[in-house]
This record gives C-alpha cells, structure tokens and sequence, in this order.
C-alpha cells in the first residue's frame, strides 16, 4: 500500500481540524453548576416577567376601574344636573302651527297665520301630571284683531290604576276624530272639516272633570261633566252651536253638559268610536225659547298600508220654541274621506260632506280633493280644491270654489 | 208593491225604535243631571283618587326577571362612539342622551331597556332581540295623555320577527293608531335603534372570538 505525500497531508489536517472542533467543543460544556446558574438566572427572569405581567394587568384594571369611575361619575354627573333642575327634565314644551293661503273664485284671497300653538306639560309624579296647550289664531290678538289668545287646554291628570285616569281643568271634549288629534299632518286638507267645525264645533274644549278607562282589548270609555254650550237665540249667529263655546272664560255654569264616548281601537289601523254630549240647557238661561240638547256622534277610521278611510256622522237635537221654529232643533252632518298614500311621503285624497247646520251658509254639500307632502314626519306641505255647493243662495250663503295651500308643522 | 210596503214599515219602525232610544238617553241625561244624579257621578270621580297608582306597570327588574327566567345576566354596554353613535342619532332622531347603553345579553340574545319620548312625555320600553329579531316589545311606563293602545298586545303583537334592514328601517309594515301617531312612531324609533345595538354587541363578540 503506498500513500502518496499529498493525501497524506490532507488527511493529516482534517485530524488536526477534528481534534480542534472536538476539543473546543468540550471546552464550551457547561458544568453542572453553570447550568444551577442559568437555571437560576432564568428562573429570575421569569418572575420579573410574571411581576411586570401582573404589574400590567392591575394596571390595566385599574385603568378599566377608573374608566367605570369616570363614566359613573358622568352618569352621576348627569342625573344631579337633571336633579338640580328637576323641573326642567320633568317639564316639555312642544307646539304646532299651520299656515294656510285660501284662493277663492270670485273673493278675495286670504294668506293667514291660521294656528300658532305651544304646549308645556310638566310630571309632577309618574302618575300625576299637568298638560297645556295655549295658542294664538290668526296671527294678532286684541281690539278690531282678527286674532285671538286662548288656552285650550289647561288640566292635571291623575293615574288612577294601569287602565284608569281622571283629569281635572280645561280640556279637549271626547268627541270627533279632530278634536283631540289635529296636529296639521295627522290629517288631509289645509282647512279641516266641514263637519267638526259646523256641527262638532272644534276646536271644542271645556273645563270640568273626566275619567278615563281603558281595556287590554282596545275598549276605552270615557266620561265627563264639564261647562257647557252658552248658543244665541237671537242675531246672525243664532242656533249656531260654534257661537255657543263659552271657551271657560268666566263661563256661566248654571247648566253643566255631560259627554261620554266609547271607543274601539283593538286592530291596529282601526278606530270605532261613538260619543254622546248632553246638554242640560244649551244657552244657560231659561225661557228663551232653547232648552237642552243632544249630540251623537259616530266615526270609523281604517288604515291599512297605503289605504286609509275616514267617515264621521254627527247631529245635534235640541229642544224648545225658539230653536224648533228656526228650523235648527235637527243640525247634521257626515263626512267621508277615503285616502292613498302612493309613497311614504307623498298622501292623495278626496272628500265628501253632507251639512245641515244652523245658518243657511252652514247648509252644503262640498266636495274636495287634495294631496299632503311630508318632506319629515313633522312638517307637511298640503295642497286641496274645494267645491261647495250651498242648499239656498241668499246673502252671505255662496256657494265656494276655492284652492288652497299649506304648511304645517309639529314639534 | 209589497216589498215596497214592507220596506216602508222597517224603516218607520226602525225611525221609531231610534226616537224611543233618544228618549231614554234623554230621560238618563236628566236624571243625571238632577242633583243626585250629579252626586254619584261625582262619587265615581273622587273614589278612584284614594287608589292613585304609583310607579311603571313592570320595573326593569320584573321585566329582566322575566325576560331570563329568573336570573338575567349581568349587564353589559355599548359604547356611543363614532359611527354607533351617528347612527343612534340618526334612528332617533336627535343624539341618544348618554355616551353608553346598558343591555343584558346571553347567546346572541339581549335585552334591553329604553326611553324615548311620545308627544310630550318619555314612554319607557323594555326590549328583547334575539338572532337580529325582535323576540318580544313591552311598554314599561306610559306617561303620554293619549296614546295607551301602545301598551297592549293587539298593538305590539306586530313586532315579533321583525328585523332591520340595511339602511336601518324595519323590514315589515306597522299599522299604527288613530290618535297615536307620535307614541306609535316611538316604539318604531325604540325598535330600530335595539336591533342596531344588538348587531354591535354580535360584532363585539365576533371580534373578542
């Protein structure tokens, strides 16, 4: 076997690098006591890092803790601002206004500040509370004015059990579809009805006392005994039930009027309602030819995704000379008003009323039709044309064509 | 001709039972009218003042007792922050008054209690949403004067099931109430915004996944 010198060499040098790697590698074992001192550096550095995490993590509650403090304190904060002006969380004021522009053929035209209304309620507990309603018509008030202040509603009501109230001081009478809801954009028609106006004479309120009670099957009931109407027996406006409102101001109360409704509202969208007001003599005085008097009244209202229809019946009977000899012991009138509503904002209708009412101007059938556009739930923009035609002309008692426009609001 | 004859005879004795009628309505009208008559509607007027009623028809308690058969989980909130908070603004109508709403949840179910005023006074609703749904809607306390048909079940029966659209509508038609409008429109606004907070605590929980 012969080795040639410069493999010999070679191999020569990877045994020396081997012994070099090998022996290095024997220097850098650590001996057990230097492995107890990584062991322990490790273990040392460990619990810091446990300490710095609980550290962290009680820093972080306490941040959380103080983040709740801040909130309740702002929370708190808040409720003793409300507590300190109690009055003022408990106390809301809203309102409603509609201005209309009547086009009349062959009149003069009108633009008027029909209605400016504010309301202020305040709750006094969670089951007695006070609601108000004061409002300016037809923009001034006072001498020669056109206009007039008045406050309509004025009253504290009480929750007498979960499905009864009483209430006491002026209020809307139960009586019509309008008389107690007529926000502009709740109903069509820049002018409301005919009918309760005529014959319901709304706005219609009196002051008094009233229960009311109602049933998880959508029957209400209501009673009160309140003021009551004070109508001429004489001049251009006599017989005439609107002329009666005394509107409580310093009302003469020799004969008080009782009214009692009940209502029907257990399928959503519908409305059935019948009320009777008795008046135990309607001109407050005796021998003058006018004694006590009666109103029924009846409405339906259905609405039904785009759909809706309203239709209200009302008469008046009174008794006595006076009021027979007139003409006006039978005052009536209906109404029907069926309505589309072909877009969320947009509502088209159309009108019919049948009058019967005291004065010849108040005795018509008219026609109507007309659209309301609600750019917000609470603003409405209407628009409407009129077509009376009255039962007799004579002075003052025209028939009416007439285009009107309107805007309303609530807040 | 004996049709006519026949017609004619209803009519005249239906004319004659509705005079009947209007004078026994009359007859009752006077005699309430006299003094005692006047006593006893007055008596019906006082009595009931010695039962004043107190308080809402079901305390948040009763209702979350209720709610979670007995033993409701404790409370949690959603914070009204940026977009939540536009939205919220947005759905009610004017900004929600407080920066968070509580509510008490338990697998993908919650409940919540809220308030937002009618006409002129704050009804208060308690709410449960269940798998982005209305499961049930319950008037709490109702202060308004006129409104109540809210409160029942012929009203609120039109809720369960009803979810929120995209564009943070219900996605079903409410038939509302003659004379209610404003208390109606409030649940409507009170369900909208439970719905979209119930979606903000599934992402809350999506996202702690």
């Amino acid at each position: 076997m012969k080795f040639k010198p410069f493999s010999m060499a070679i191999a020569a040098c990877l045994l020396l690098w081997s012994q070099f790697i090998l022996a290095d590698k024997a220097s850098a074992t650590p001996t057990i006591e230097q492995l107890w001192e990584i062991i322990q550096s490790q273990q040392a550095e460990i619990e810091a890092l446990k300490k710095e995490q609980r550290e962290t993590a009680q820093q972080a509650a306490d941040a959380d803790e103080k983040a709740e403090a801040a909130v309740v304190a702002v929370e708190e904060v808040d409720a003793k601002t409300a507590g300190v002006a109690s009055w003022v969380d408990k106390t809301t004021i809203g309102g409603y206004g509609e201005l209309h522009y009547n086009n009349f053929e062959g009149e003069d035209n009108e633009i008027d500040l029909h209605r400016f209304v504010l309301f202020f309620g305040h709750e006094f507990t969670d089951s007695i509370r006070f609601f108000s309603e004061f409002e300016i018509e037809h923009g001034v008030a006072g001498d020669d004015q056109n206009g007039e202040v008045e406050v309509e509603q004025a009253y504290v009501e009480f929750d007498l059990s979960e499905s009864m109230r009483a209430k006491g001081g002026v209020f809307l009478m139960p009586v019509g579809i309008l008389n107690e809801t007529h926000e502009p954009g709740t109903f069509y028609g820049v002018e409301r009805n005919d009918v309760e106006s005529i014959i319901i004479p709304s706005t219609w309120w009196e002051g008094g006392a009233a229960l009311n009670g109602y049933f998880a099957n959508g029957i209400s009931w209501d009673l009160a005994i309140s003021s009551g109407l004070e109508m001429p027996t004489t001049g251009k406006n006599a017989f005439r039930v609107r002329s009666g409102r005394q509107k409580v101001s310093e009302a003469t109360a020799n004969d008080l009027s009782y009214t009692g409704r009940l209502k029907y509202t257990g399928i959503p969208g519908l409305e059935l309602a019948g009320t009777v007001n008795y008046q135990s003599n309607a001109t407050q005085s005796n021998n003058d030819g006018l004694n006590e008097g009666i109103l029924y009244e009846t409405h339906a209202i259905y609405n039904s995704g785009p759909f809706g229809l309203r239709a209200l019946y009302a008469r008046w009977n009174f008794n006595g000379s006076a009021v027979s000899a007139a003409g006006a012991d039978d005052q009536y009138g209906w109404y029907i008003e069926p309505s589309y509503k072909p877009w969320e904002k947009v509502g088209l209708y159309t009108r019919y009323e049948k009058l019967d009412g005291a004065r010849d101007q108040d005795q018509f059938d008219q026609w109507e039709v007309g659209a309301n556009f609600w750019p917000h739930p609470d603003v409405v923009l209407k628009v409407d044309y009129r077509d009376r035609n009255v039962d007799s002309n004579s002075s003052g008692a025209d028939d009416v064509k007439a285009f009107d426009l309107g805007i309303g609001y609530q807040f | 001709m004996l049709k006519p004859l026949i017609l004619a005879s209803v009519i005249n004795s239906s004319r004659q039972r509705m005079l009947t009628a209007r004078d026994d309505l009359l007859a009752i009208c006077r005699i309430l009218a006299q003094p005692p008559g006047l006593a006893v509607l007055g008596l019906l007027l006082i009595l009931p003042f010695n039962a004043l009623a107190e308080g809402p028809y079901q305390t948040t308690e009763a209702f979350l007792e209720e709610t979670f058969s007995g033993t409701p989980p404790s409370p949690d909130v959603v914070w009204l922050r940026g977009e939540v908070k536009e939205t919220a603004a947005e759905i009610l109508g004017h900004a929600y008054p407080g920066i968070r709403v509580r509510y008490w949840g338990v697998n993908n179910r919650t409940a919540w209690v809220l308030e937002e005023v009618g006409k002129t006074q704050p009804i208060t609703v308690g709410l449960v949403v269940n798998d982005n749904g209305i499961e049930s809607i319950r008037v709490l306390a109702f202060r308004e004067s006129r409104g109540w048909e809210v409160r029942y079940a012929f009203f609120t029966d039109q809720f369960p099931g009803i979810k929120l659209t995209d564009q943070h509508k219900l996605d079903r038609h409410i038939d509302g109430i003659s004379g209610a409008t404003l208390s109606v429109r409030a649940l409507k606004k009170l369900s909208r915004l439970a719905l979209y907070l119930h979606q903000q605590t599934v992402q809350k929980n999506d996202s702690s996944q």
